[in-house]
């Protein structure tokens, strides 16, 4: 074959041009990974990542949807600009997800972008509702309001009310709705049915809503973290029993406070104080 | 209007010089109306858009070209857009992989409007598109959505914008025609779909074997009018098969070309006819 100068020329010309597009496209798309909080992908969704790489935006699984909480998004449309355009989304605030139990969304997928291993709906993990503010919440004013609560799908699992006392009667209950992560489905039914004029219950994506603990942190009390624990043989020091007045004053046995307890009498350091 | 043109009109009914321009229409307006039957009427015949969909609830259909960038970014979709994908391979591989963009496409209206408002304007300037653009852009794209790790062409692909656009709603989406038909009109002619457009390249080499062809039979009778490369989106597929040169037999091989018929609708004298690839009749 005869390649002329030209030609590749022409070709190292024309690759830069595809190669400049594809890239512009890369980034854009890029910045389309950062979905908006509110913007909820459907049951069975991937992690957002590998969700971008499997849906093809066919819009099936709006189709399909019962409720038609689903939509696609588009350019320019308010919540929709920053999700990944063609793809699918709801608001729990606007339309929450109903929880159809043979899951028709996932069934509809082509491609598996909504995983078809997800066939128990109270296991789809859509997102996580967080009580976010506390400070409005009227069950945290003492109130009954127990919305949030009636309507889950899961109640008392996903959400329980937790009774503590209530400190400004300090005779009354404090009901609080409390979301247990592991069994929220992230419907977005609490944050829709939120009476107060913005929702101090949102659902968000786990991601944001959850945090993570370190793998090396050890739970003393969870009977699993109880074998080989470290012993304590040592004597235990302990607190005066008496509240000791001026704290950092010299004691009257004209020991320093805070001195290592004498060996000889371990025991005598707190309950035998002169 | 040429000579030829003027005998084109006397002699053959308007029927005859529009015929596949007015197919082509109605079946580009039918795929857009077959899906938004359902959501207007009720009547699910056709679910989904043209990146992925279900014929009667059954039969799923899905772009090998989207598939493809799918497939770049490393996930192995279910069976159901695999099916879907050879579905369309089969289809396409028999009639011609570009018959996608002439007879099914939505923006192939837009271009279509472009080329012919640049030539009322007589618009004759513009920058030839660098040759082989597309299928470069073809490999780059999949290139970046196996670095990316997602769907790259599909965050700015105006054929999937439009065709959505039409079928699930959106306004802004217009843009990306309307960069489309500007992008033809001032500064490439038929730029977008002969020279840029990914998923019409992975559409030719879909169609690179198709059975469905177009020939220049009866091309003794040709009167070198030229009508059928002003009409043509791809002309540069006419001239050996027409001409008989190097030896090139009478059907038009090159799978950029779109099976539209245009050149069939103004050819005065008629040379040119459907037929299959193995056609090599000539007189």
């Amino acid at each position: 074959m005869d390649i002329s100068r030209r030609q590749v020329l022409q070709a190292s010309a024309a690759a830069t041009q595809a190669g400049l597009l594809a890239g512009g496209a890369a980034l854009l798309g890029r910045q389309a990974q950062a979905r908006p909080a509110q913007a909820l992908r459907p049951p069975g969704a991937l992690a957002e990542p590998q969700f971008l790489a499997a849906c093809v935006r066919c819009g099936l699984c709006v189709r399909d949807c019962p409720p038609q909480n689903l939509k696609l998004s588009r350019w320019g449309d308010g919540l929709a600009s920053a999700v990944a355009v063609g793809t699918p989304y709801f608001e729990a605030r606007d339309i929450p997800c109903e929880m159809c139990e043979g899951i028709p969304c996932v069934k509809a997928c082509p491609t598996g972008a909504l995983a078809p291993t997800l066939t128990d709906i109270n296991e789809a993990r859509m997102g996580t509702a967080v009580l976010v503010d506390e400070e409005n919440c009227l069950n945290f004013q003492g109130l009954r309001c127990d919305v949030c609560y009636r309507v889950c799908p899961v109640i008392d699992k996903a959400i329980t009310l937790e009774k503590f006392s209530n400190p400004r009667s300090d005779r009354h209950a404090l009901l609080l709705p409390t979301v247990h992560a592991s069994d929220c489905t992230g419907c977005g039914k609490c944050e829709k049915s939120c009476v107060l004029e913005q929702a101090a219950i949102k659902v968000l994506p786990p991601e944001l809503a959850r945090g993570h603990a370190g793998a090396h942190y050890r739970k003393g009390w969870e009977a699993a973290n109880q074998a080989d624990r470290p012993r304590f043989d040592l004597p235990v020091q302990n607190l005066p029993a008496q509240p000791v007045p001026g704290d950092l004053v010299p004691l009257r046995s004209g020991r320093e406070p805070y001195a290592a307890v004498p060996s000889a009498a371990p025991a005598a350091a707190s309950g035998a104080a002169p | 209007m040429t000579a030829a043109a003027a005998l084109n009109a006397a002699s053959r009914s308007w029927w005859l010089r529009h015929r596949f321009l007015l197919l082509r229409r109605s079946s580009q307006l039918l795929v857009v109306g077959l899906f938004l039957l359902g959501p207007l009427a009720g009547l699910w015949l056709l679910k989904g858009n043209l990146s992925s969909s279900r014929v009667l609830g059954v039969l799923p259909l899905t772009d090998p070209f989207v598939l493809a960038q799918t497939l770049a970014a490393r996930h192995w979709p279910e069976a159901t857009a695999l099916l879907g994908a050879l579905v369309v391979l089969a289809f396409y591989g028999l009639v011609g992989g570009r018959v996608f963009c002439s007879w099914v496409c939505p923006v192939n209206v837009v271009t279509d409007a472009a080329a012919t408002l640049r030539r009322r304007l007589g618009l004759a300037v513009g920058r030839a598109p660098k040759p082989g653009l597309r299928y470069w852009l073809l490999g780059a794209v999949l290139l970046s959505s196996a670095l990316a790790g997602q769907a790259v062409w599909e965050t700015v692909n105006p054929v999937s914008l439009t065709q959505r656009a039409l079928i699930f709603g959106g306004t802004l989406a217009w843009g990306a025609a309307a960069a489309v038909f500007l992008y033809d009109l001032f500064i490439t002619p038929r730029g977008w779909c002969g020279g840029l457009c990914p998923a019409g390249a992975a559409y030719a080499l879909v169609g690179r074997g198709s059975l469905l062809r177009v020939a220049a039979t009866h091309s003794s009778r040709c009167n070198d009018c030229g009508d059928c490369f002003q009409a043509c989106p791809e002309p540069q597929v006419i001239t050996l098969p027409l001409k008989g040169k190097q030896g090139v037999g009478p059907v038009i091989r090159d799978s950029a070309c779109t099976n539209c018929g245009r050149c069939i609708d103004v050819c005065s004298t008629e040379v040119f006819t459907f037929t299959h690839r193995f056609d090599d009749r000539r007189n």
